[in-house]
């Protein structure tokens, strides 16, 4: 570290103003805030003090989502080789399944992170605004929420669309509307829906005539053809990243406990899908109708999206009673959408997406109940 | 409506002056009825997945443009104020039913293809736009100028987005395959993103951003 840190004051007078490489200043300085904390205070007005930057926050989301990742290339592994009739135990060829893994989600990791980090240098360096850290987790929630056997081509336009659309032109980091992974999936659901939905796509290099459905897919049947046990524990095909949910727990606990997520949208989406399916069992009409509410919890990417994605801050209610709205319609939303559109499986995508673009007028409902109970009180 | 009120002096002038070339080029780009005036989005939206339909659809809406231009100029002074819509809309009904038969005779399976779209050309604002905004006030010569002008800046927009719509969701362009077939076999797939609604949105949105990025022309709210 003391080398790296010699090294980046040695350099800097080259990309100060005059330098040698002023034009690439932002470059540099992205850099350099990255791995080390800048030197630079604001020298007038007064500032509160706060242990927690951009980059710590960042940082922690990341470290959240590490177990899923980890949990996701051995399940990349795992389902492979089960489809082949291969280390068919949980237990066994543990090396070989998270190598296997690996080499297969590895890869999207790095194209995600490139293609985004690429485009962000690229538009602060033309822009001259500073780098930011805005891109890490957004780079890190992308590869898993793909599924296994994804073109790398594919990330790589999706991720581009997803940062040129979805943030850039809306200002960068902490101006868009929309989360920027769920725009680059929700794009490629679009955009090649052969690659994100059906049966074929959740394992990779599958044996053929071995079903890959996900419970999702099932459920259309009424039978989810997993047991809760393997549900919760993530020993079913599906996207990189949503399978366990003992792993988005561990995450959901590590972003509560440093505060960075809010509880209150990840309960509130919960309720939101259990109300859902309560009425759904209720009124018993369909198939689908008639699976238990729990098990919503724990097919597809509910848990995933409440934990990580629906917390999101910037595209999130700000106001506190607007969180558990919030929560609720999306929870709601996404069980409706699984339960009526077999088309789209995959409800929680889109019924995030809906809740960001309805989470200002959830706050400014709930301001403007706030201002009213007030002046009728005084 | 169109909140550019373009008047065109009364002189004398040789064909083709140079307010008049202005007629036409002016909504090709800096006043054009998609990009700045945001008018007749819906047909861009629907009609552009392929070249071929779009060009019918721009060649249609030109004409359209043109001949109501035109017409309603030569009646400007005897329309009533409070009528004028009413005859307006006459008038365009008469030229969009010519065209949609003209089609239906001559080009079969693209008056199929835009369905009820030739139809809504009556709807589309660029025409009742262009009439409240200049037919109205202007002599018929300028008038179908103006007409022309509008229809080929409507027709170049929803061209290029036909262009890349068809050329990125289908491999195509005016039908024939131009993305090679090794390519396919090299695991590219067509964007079916393209093909829906949402991906001419996208495709509008980026034309009207490199316009106004070389412009340098913006509406500051």
């Amino acid at each position: 570290m003391k080398f790296l840190k010699d090294k980046i004051l040695e350099l800097r007078p080259l990309f100060k103003k005059g330098g040698k490489y002023e034009k690439y200043h932002t470059v540099f300085d992205g850099f350099a805030t990255f791995l080390f904390t800048p030197d630079e205070v604001t020298h007038q007005g007064t500032h509160i003090k706060a242990g927690i930057d951009l980059k710590r926050t960042m940082f922690i989301v990341v470290i959240a989502l590490v177990p899923a990742l980890l949990f996701g290339m051995w399940n990349a592994g795992h389902q492979h080789f089960l489809s082949l009739g291969e280390f068919t135990g949980t237990g066994e060829g543990f090396l070989d399944k998270l190598i296997y893994g690996a080499i297969k989600v590895l890869p999207i990791v790095v194209v995600s992170y490139g293609v985004g980090l690429g485009i962000e240098f690229f538009i602060a360096t033309k822009k001259g605004h500073a780098i930011n850290e805005g891109f890490l987790v957004s780079g890190m929630l992308i590869p898993l929420i793909m599924p296994p056997a994804i073109p790398l081509w594919m990330v790589a336009v999706a991720t581009a669309f997803a940062v040129i659309f979805a943030k850039e032109v809306f200002g960068g980091t902490g101006m868009n509307v929309l989360n920027v992974a769920l725009v680059a999936r929700v794009f490629l659901f679009f955009a090649y829906p052969t690659f994100m939905s059906g049966d074929a796509v959740w394992i990779a290099e599958k044996a053929d005539g071995y079903s890959g459905a996900t419970a999702l897919a099932n459920s259309i049947g009424g039978d989810p053809g997993f047991s809760l046990y393997d549900l919760f524990m993530g020993f079913i095909p599906g996207s990189v990243g949503e399978t366990s949910k003992l792993a988005i727990l561990i995450g959901a606990v590590i972003l509560i406990a440093t505060g960075i997520g809010s509880w209150k949208v990840m309960v509130s989406v919960l309720a939101g899908a259990g109300i859902m399916g309560l009425i759904f069992n209720a009124i018993g009409a369909n198939e689908f109708m008639n699976v238990p509410f729990y098990y919503h919890f724990f097919m597809g990417g509910l848990m995933f999206g409440a934990v990580f994605m629906a917390t999101d801050p910037v595209t999130a209610a700000q106001t506190e009673k607007g969180k558990w709205y919030y929560g609720l319609l999306i929870g709601m939303m996404a069980v409706m959408i699984r339960v009526f559109n077999p088309a789209y499986p995959e409800g929680i995508m889109l019924a995030i997406l809906f809740g960001n673009v309805m989470a200002p007028l959830i706050d400014y409902i709930v301001v403007q109940a706030n201002i009213k109970r007030r002046l009728a009180r005084a | 409506m169109s909140a550019v009120e373009t008047k065109v002096q009364e002189e004398k002038k040789p064909l083709l002056s140079k307010k008049d070339r202005k007629l036409i080029t002016d909504p090709l780009s800096d006043n054009n009825p998609i990009t700045i005036q945001v008018l007749g989005i819906c047909s861009a939206l629907a009609v552009t997945t392929q070249l071929k339909p779009t060009m019918v659809m721009a060649i249609s809406v030109t004409v359209v443009v043109m001949f109501s231009n035109l017409i309603i100029s030569w009646m400007r002074n005897l329309i009533p104020g409070r009528i004028r819509i009413i005859v307006q809309l006459t008038v365009v009904s008469v030229l969009v039913i010519l065209v949609d038969q003209v089609l239906k005779a001559f080009v079969y399976d693209v008056s199929k293809q835009l369905s009820v779209f030739v139809g809504l050309i009556i709807t589309n604002c660029i025409v009742m736009g262009r009439l409240e905004a200049f037919a109205m006030g202007n002599k018929p010569v300028p008038s179908i100028l103006d007409g022309l002008g509008n229809g080929l800046g409507y027709g170049a927009v929803i061209m290029s987005v036909a262009f890349f719509r068809e050329l990125s969701g289908s491999g195509k362009i005016f039908g024939f395959q131009v993305i090679p077939d090794f390519v396919y076999e090299m695991g590219y797939v067509n964007n079916g993103l393209m093909m829906i609604p949402a991906g001419a949105l996208f495709t509008i949105a980026v034309i009207i951003w490199i316009q106004r990025s070389i412009t340098k022309k913006f509406e500051e709210a």
